[in-house]
């Protein structure tokens, strides 16, 4: 054992050949599963040269799908970050019947394939469907546009927020909302001011995640969304479209946008995150409970 | 639950103005690999009918047919399954004489499967009887998931039926040869084409002889070349007025139009240039070079109708579970 020395306990990474074969085998399923498909997407996009990338993307169809995309992305991510703080303060701070099941419900979505997402929607708001005729009569079209595409991506997404913050406020407990409360804040001001700085990196996580599935959402959609060229397709239906059209380049451009917007997330989630690391010092629960304190009414 | 309710209603109330139909406007609901070849005829419909807008769905029919019902508001179809129209005919969507409303059963281009081999034929493909040869490695996709393998399945069949004298014993060795001879079966089309090009599967791919030529046109003419079987399966690609649809929206006249635009030779000859037959003569003459002559046979004629082929080979148990699972 003196290879260890230093007088501490042996540990899995000390012996060499194990750290080698599990550095390896990381890293090669990292470039197989990760990079390759990466450098795929970047070498077909422009495999037809940079004038056909341009040319693809400048496609008025290819516009439209980016467009649907982010404005699908600004309705459903604010909502659902809006749901899952609410969930989650909900079922972490306070004590009601059913909060065990509140929580099981909120997971629903993760455990359901989002074709049957897709498709339950259809049963409730198709012709067919639960609420079909009654939406015709009143001419509000849900299925085949925009808002049964926002809705399918809004359940898909709906418990990301509220899984990142949940397991986060049960660990931070409720004793400063509790000081906070005591000292006469009221529950909007609590939130602001105690609870929203203790969880905004792991809410900004939350909807990073959130962000890039409602972008990247397939299977749900693709049942709601009617396919329509230009009005009810977006990225990845479009990226789809094209590959089966044998227009692989194409295909590949529009990957590569929805790639770059991932990219951008992640950038922006890194970013973010530097920021608020200078900060660290400064716990911001006690910043919150600072700032309250000499505003409390006696 | 309810802020989500809410919230929908509130968006359709924004995306209603948008997506009123005025009777200048269609929507056509059509195949998922035919957005070249509608972007093309409508850029020459819209040409001779300026103002007019021809928007466009495409994904698979069967898909289509079922969003139709559900609610999405194509004024017309234009599919690549009769069976997926009948389903909008059972539905209420579409009158049930809707094949004797336009010319040629409402299939203004058809084809047929047909063989991709590559470049020289190293294999000497001519023929269905070749593809039961032991050195040759066949490509078509499942059939149990491919419409466009179920034409392969039921044209390979139909060689048989003649070949053997309708000896079902006979036929179905025949077909199970074949089906042998597929080293492995994607689920649909456009994957069994990537075996094929990609991975360089096989020695011949089966597919629709309007795809051949796509899949000549993308990869490299000079990789592949076509080849003609002696008898094939006609395979339709039929259209129809979702008369539903059309009446709510009141574009009847201008979905009779535009799908009557399709059979003109303006029309036909965009068809033709997308690799599929044409019933105008002028315009089949002058696209003479790229058709070889084939005779063709239909599905009426030799399996009694489709809803004869569903229950007889497609449904469980039926001739094609026997065959795909004696594999």
């Amino acid at each position: 054992m003196a290879d260890h020395g230093k007088g501490r306990p042996p540990r899995v990474g000390d012996n060499k050949v194990f750290r080698r074969v599990l550095l390896t085998v990381v890293l090669l399923l990292v470039a197989l599963m990760i990079v390759a498909p990466l450098v795929v997407i970047a070498v077909e996009a422009f495999s037809r040269g940079i004038g056909y990338f341009a040319k693809s993307i400048a496609d008025p169809d290819t516009r439209h799908a980016i467009l649907l995309t982010v404005v699908t992305a600004l309705i459903a991510v604010p909502f659902n970050t809006a749901f899952g703080v609410a969930a989650a303060w909900a079922i972490t701070k306070h004590d009601f019947p059913g909060k065990r099941l509140l929580t099981v419900v909120i997971e629903i979505p993760f455990s359901v394939s989002p074709i049957v997402a897709g498709v339950s929607y259809l049963f409730v708001y198709g012709l067919q469907g639960l609420f079909g005729h009654a939406l015709q009569a009143a001419d509000i079209k849900i299925l085949f546009a925009l808002p049964g595409i926002v809705l399918a991506s809004m359940f898909v997404t709906g418990p990301f927020v509220a899984r990142e913050l949940i397991p986060l406020m049960q660990a931070q407990g409720r004793d400063l909302e509790e000081a906070a409360t005591s000292l006469g804040a009221s529950g909007w001001r609590t939130f602001f001011s105690v609870t929203l700085p203790n969880i905004k990196w792991a809410l900004l996580y939350g909807v990073v995640l959130c962000n890039s599935r409602v972008m990247g959402e397939f299977g749900a959609v693709s049942v709601v969304s009617g396919n329509i060229r230009g009005q009810t397709n977006t990225l990845p239906l479009h990226i789809e479209l094209l590959y089966h059209d044998y227009n692989a380049a194409g295909a590949f451009a529009a990957a590569s946008i929805l790639a770059c917007l991932a990219i951008v997330t992640l950038v922006a989630k890194v970013a973010l995150e530097r920021r608020g690391a200078g900060r660290v010092q400064r716990p911001s629960a006690l910043a919150g409970a600072d700032s309250i304190t000499p505003e409390v009414k006696p | 639950m309810k802020r989500i309710l809410l919230l929908g209603v509130a968006l359709a109330g924004l995306a209603a103005p948008l997506t009123a139909h005025a009777a200048d406007k269609l929507l056509n609901a059509s195949y998922d690999v035919a957005r070249e070849l509608f972007a093309a005829e409508n850029e020459a419909f819209v040409k001779e009918h300026p103002g007019v807008t021809i928007d466009q769905s495409h994904a698979g029919t069967s898909k289509q047919a079922r969003a139709i019902v559900e609610g999405l508001e194509a004024d017309v179809v234009t599919f690549n399954q009769v069976t997926d129209i009948d389903f909008l005919v059972k539905n209420g969507f579409v009158a049930e004489d809707w094949q004797k409303k336009f010319p040629n059963n409402a299939s203004p281009f058809y084809s047929f499967p047909s063989f991709l081999v590559r470049a020289g034929n190293p294999k000497h493909i001519k023929d269905w009887s070749d593809l039961a040869r032991d050195d040759v490695k066949v490509i078509f996709p499942n059939p149990k998931t491919s419409g466009n393998a179920r034409y392969t399945y039921l044209a390979a069949t139909a060689y048989a039926k003649e070949a053997f004298n309708n000896d079902p014993a006979k036929v179905e060795a025949f077909v199970t040869k074949i089906f042998d001879n597929v080293p492995v079966f994607d689920t649909g089309g456009r994957a069994a084409t990537t075996t094929f090009v990609e991975r360089e599967i096989g020695d011949v791919i089966i597919t629709f002889e309007a795809e051949t030529r796509s899949i000549a046109k993308q990869y490299g003419e000079d990789k592949f070349e076509g080849v003609t079987p002696s008898v094939s399966l006609l395979a339709e690609f039929p259209v129809a007025v979702v008369d539903k649809v059309a009446d709510a929206h009141g574009s009847r006249d201008l979905a009779k139009t535009y799908l009557d635009f399709l059979y003109s030779p303006e029309g036909q000859k965009v068809a033709a240039e997308f690799g599929h037959r044409v019933h105008d003569e002028k315009v089949a003459a002058e696209f003479k070079d790229q058709f070889p002559a084939i005779r063709l046979v239909n599905v009426d004629d030799v399996f009694g109708g489709w809803d004869k082929v569903s229950k007889e080979h497609f449904a469980e148990g039926g001739t094609l579970d026997k065959i795909y699972g004696s594999r």
